[in-house]
C-alpha cells in the first residue's frame, strides 16, 4: 500500500488550536496543499487577519506579515508592489474584510491589485466570542443580536463578493464552502485558480469560503455543516461570481 | 481484502465526528479511551457496523473532511 | 551641487527619492498636497518607483508597512486629521520594528482646524499618539535646507534603528520656496542590506513579522528591547542648535518655524543690548534635555515660544528639573506672529525679570 494522503509540506507539523470542526483548519490544509502542488513555498507571502487565524504564521511554513485588523488588503498592496514577482495573499474573516476592512478591500479590487484574498465567511466574530458580523444572516442569533438579527435594528447582511465583482480591477471571484468532501475539493480548486490568476497578472482574485463555526453557532460540527447548506447559502449563494479568464468551468 | 487503510492520530483528534459522517462504509467510530486533550477520538475499525461486508477502499473522504489532518490514507 | 529654488513640500519629496525612497503612499490633505503630487510625477519616471494615492490615510500607512516588510524605503505624508488616522499604523511600525518615514506638515487644529501652519502636533509626535509603550524619532526642520537634510537623515535613522521616524514640519515650511542644495542620489545597491525582510522563503527558513506577543514574559522582554533601543537613540541622536547663548541671560527655546521667527526677534533684542540667545531643538525626540540642563548652570530664565498652546514647554520644564524659570508664549490656531511681536515679548519679560 502506498500513502495517498498526508500533511502538506508547507504546513508546520504543529497541532491546530482551532475548535473541533472549525473551517480554518480545513482551509489551512487546502492552502498548504495548493502551495505544495504549485511549488509556491519559496515565493509566497501571506497576510493573516485579526481573528481566530491571527496566529496563522504558527501553522504555515511561509513568510508572513501581520496587519492590523482590516488592513490586510493595504498591507498586501504594499508588499506586492514592492515584490511583484512573488505571490501575495491575504487570509481574512468576515469582520476583517467586510466591516473594518471594507474600504481597503474594495480599493484593492478597484485598483486591480494582483493579490489574492481568501475570505473566510462564518457569519460571526469568532475570536471575540460570537458577536454579529456583517455576514450574519437575518434571524441569526449572536451575542450582539439578541433574539436574532433583526432588519430594522441590525440592518441586512452584506454581500461583499457580489459588490467586488463590479470593480473593473477584480478578475476572479468565487464563493465556495467547506461543508462536505465535495465542497472542500471545489474550494481547493478555487484557491488554486485564484493563485493562477495572480501569477498571470490578471488582477484581483478572491475566494469566499462559507466556513463552519460550531462553537459560536452552538452546534455540533455536523449540524454546522448542514446549517451552511440550509441557511447560509440562501443569503450567500455558492458559485462563480466573476471570472474574466473565460474558463466557463463553474463546477457548481 | 481491503484495498485501503487509514491511520488516525488519536492525539490530534478533537472528536468532531465529521470523518464518521462521511465514511461510506461506516468504518470509523468513537473510541472509549480519552486522549491527552480530553477528547474521545475517532478510531478506525475493521469490523463493519453494517450487515454487508464493506471494507476500506482508501477513498480518503475521511481525511479530506478531517480538520486536524489527523488521518493518513493508504491505498493498494 | 548647485542650489535649486524649491517649495518645501517638493524639497521633502525630492530628498526622499535621492535617499532611496521608492515607495510613497499618501492621500491629499492641505498643506502637504504637493508631496504626493511631486511623488506621483517623479516616481512614475523611476524604475521600480511606486506611487499610490490610497483610499485613506489609514490605508496608506498600512501600505507603507507592507513595503517596509519587503525591505523598501517607504514614506507617507499627511497633516492633522490624517496623522491622527495613522496612529495605529505608527504603533504597529514600532512594535513590528519596521523602518518608515512619516511626514507631518502640521496645521491648525483640533478637529478639522484650518490649513494654516501650527505646531500643535508636538505632543502627538513626541509622546507617541498611538497605543502602547513606544517612541518615534521626531525631527523638527526649520528651513528648506533642513527639510532636505533631515528627510535624508530620517531614512538612514529609520533603517539603522528599525523604527519609524516622524518629520514634524508645518504648513509654512511646506509652502515656502527657498534655495536648497541636495546631497547626491544614493544608488539603491549602496543602501544597507536587511536580513530580516519578507520575500518568500527561498534558500532560508520561513519567517514572520508580527507584533502580537501573547506570552506576557515575551512581551515584557520585547518592550524592554524597544526601551534599550530608545535609550541608545537618546544617547546618540540628539540634535540641536544654539544661537547667541554664550553670554545670554535669557534663552528662548523654539523649534521649526517658531525658531526662525525667534531668531529675528533675538536679533532685534540684541540691537537693544538685551543678552538673549536661542536654543533650537532639531531632534524633538530625543529632546536635548542635557543641553538645557547644562545651559541652566548659567542661564536662569527660559522663554519657550511655540505656535500652539504650550506643548514643548513641558519638556523644557522637565529638562530643567526646577533649576530655572520658564515662561511660555504661544499663538495657536494657525497664527504666525512677526519677529517684532516676539521681540516685544522678549523685552517685556527681560525687563520684568530685571535681567538687564
Amino acid at each position: 500500500m502506498k500513502k495517498t494522503f498526508s500533511r502538506p509540506k508547507s504546513l508546520k507539523p504543529v497541532p491546530f488550536h482551532y475548535c473541533p470542526g472549525c473551517g480554518h483548519s480545513i482551509l489551512h490544509r487546502l492552502i498548504g496543499e495548493v502551495i505544495d502542488e504549485m511549488n509556491l513555498q519559496e515565493r509566497i507571502i501571506g497576510v493573516p487577519p485579526a481573528g481566530c487565524a491571527v496566529l496563522a504564521y504558527n501553522y504555515f511554513d511561509i513568510d508572513m506579515g501581520e496587519a492590523s485588523h482590516g488592513r490586510a488588503a493595504a498591507l498586501a498592496t504594499g508588499l506586492k508592489r514592492a515584490l511583484p514577482d512573488r505571490v501575495v495573499f491575504t487570509y481574512q474573516g468576515d469582520g476583517d474584510i467586510a466591516a473594518i476592512g471594507t474600504a481597503e478591500t474594495i480599493h484593492a479590487a478597484g485598483r486591480g491589485e494582483n493579490v489574492t484574498t481568501i475570505f473566510v465567511n462564518n457569519g460571526v466574530y469568532g475570536m471575540t466570542g460570537g458577536q454579529m458580523a456583517p455576514t450574519s444572516v437575518l434571524g441569526q442569533h449572536t451575542t450582539t443580536s439578541p433574539g436574532g438579527r433583526n432588519e430594522s435594528r441590525d440592518g441586512f447582511p452584506i454581500n461583499l463578493s457580489e459588490m467586488l465583482a463590479i470593480a473593473k480591477g477584480s478578475a476572479y471571484i468565487e464563493r465556495t464552502a467547506v461543508n462536505s468532501p465535495a465542497s472542500i475539493l471545489k474550494t481547493k480548486k478555487a484557491i488554486a485558480k485564484a493563485f493562477q490568476v495572480q501569477l498571470k497578472g490578471l488582477g484581483f482574485s478572491l475566494v469566499e469560503v462559507l466556513s463552519p463555526c460550531p462553537t459560536n453557532w452552538k452546534m455540533t460540527s455536523l449540524e454546522a455543516w448542514k446549517w451552511i447548506d440550509e441557511v447560509m447559502t440562501k443569503s450567500f449563494p455558492i458559485g462563480v461570481i466573476k471570472d474574466i479568464t473565460g474558463e466557463k468551468k463553474d463546477a457548481h | 481484502m481491503a484495498s485501503g487503510l487509514i491511520e488516525i492520530d488519536l492525539e490530534l483528534c478533537k472528536d468532531c465526528k465529521l470523518c464518521m459522517s462521511v465514511c461510506p462504509h461506516q468504518l470509523i467510530k468513537t473510541s472509549d479511551r480519552l486522549n491527552k486533550k480530553g477528547y474521545y477520538p475517532a478510531q478506525f475499525t475493521d469490523e463493519t457496523l453494517k450487515k454487508e461486508e464493506k471494507k476500506c477502499t482508501g477513498c480518503g473522504l475521511c481525511a479530506i473532511s478531517c480538520p486536524e489532518i489527523a488521518i493518513e490514507v493508504y491505498r493498494v | 551641487m548647485s542650489k535649486l529654488l524649491m517649495r518645501g513640500n517638493h524639497t521633502v519629496a525630492e530628498a526622499a527619492i535621492r535617499a532611496g525612497c521608492r515607495y510613497y503612499f499618501g492621500y491629499p490633505i492641505t498643506p502637504q498636497n504637493e508631496i504626493p503630487e511631486y511623488m506621483a510625477e517623479r516616481l512614475s519616471k523611476i524604475d521600480g518607483g511606486v506611487f499610490i494615492q490610497a483610499e485613506s490615510e489609514v490605508a496608506s500607512i498600512h501600505m507603507v508597512i507592507g513595503a517596509s516588510m519587503a525591505g523598501g524605503r517607504a514614506m507617507t505624508s499627511s497633516s492633522g486629521p490624517g496623522i491622527s488616522l495613522k496612529q495605529e499604523g505608527i504603533s504597529f511600525l514600532s512594535g513590528l520594528e519596521l523602518p518608515a518615514v512619516i511626514v507631518n506638515m502640521s496645521r491648525g487644529g483640533p478637529g478639522l482646524g484650518n490649513i494654516a501652519p501650527s505646531q500643535s502636533d508636538y505632543f502627538q509626535a513626541t509622546r507617541g499618539g498611538g497605543h502602547g509603550d513606544y517612541r518615534t524619532i521626531v525631527l523638527g526642520p526649520s528651513s528648506g535646507q533642513e527639510l532636505a537634510d533631515l528627510t535624508a537623515r530620517a531614512f538612514d535613522l529609520a533603517d539603522l534603528y528599525r523604527t519609524p521616524v516622524v518629520l514634524l514640519g508645518d504648513g509654512m515650511l511646506g509652502q515656502m520656496m527657498e534655495p536648497v542644495e541636495f546631497s547626491p542620489e544614493i544608488p539603491l545597491k549602496k543602501l544597507p542590506t536587511k536580513d530580516w525582510v519578507l520575500g518568500g522563503a527561498k534558500g532560508r527558513p520561513s519567517r514572520f513579522i508580527r507584533s502580537l506577543i501573547l506570552d506576557t514574559t515575551e512581551e515584557e522582554e520585547h518592550n524592554w528591547k524597544l526601551m534599550r533601543k530608545y535609550e541608545k537613540i537618546t544617547r546618540e541622536e540628539v540634535r540641536w542648535e544654539t544661537f547667541a547663548t554664550e553670554d545670554a541671560k535669557m534663552v528662548v527655546v523654539a523649534f521649526g518655524t517658531a525658531a526662525r521667527i525667534a531668531k529675528g526677534a533675538i536679533n532685534r533684542a540684541r540691537e537693544q543690548g538685551l543678552k538673549v540667545g536661542l536654543l533650537r531643538p532639531i531632534s524633538l525626540w530625543p529632546f536635548p534635555s542635557k543641553v538645557i540642563k547644562e545651559l541652566s548652570k548659567r542661564v536662569k530664565f527660559f522663554l519657550c515660544f511655540e505656535l500652539n498652546m504650550g506643548q514643548m514647554v513641558e519638556d523644557v520644564r522637565l529638562a530643567l528639573e526646577g533649576n530655572g524659570e520658564v515662561h511660555f508664549y504661544g499663538r495657536p490656531g494657525g497664527i504666525v506672529p512677526t519677529p517684532a511681536e516676539i521681540s516685544r515679548i522678549i523685552s517685556s519679560q527681560y525687563y520684568q525679570k530685571k535681567l538687564g
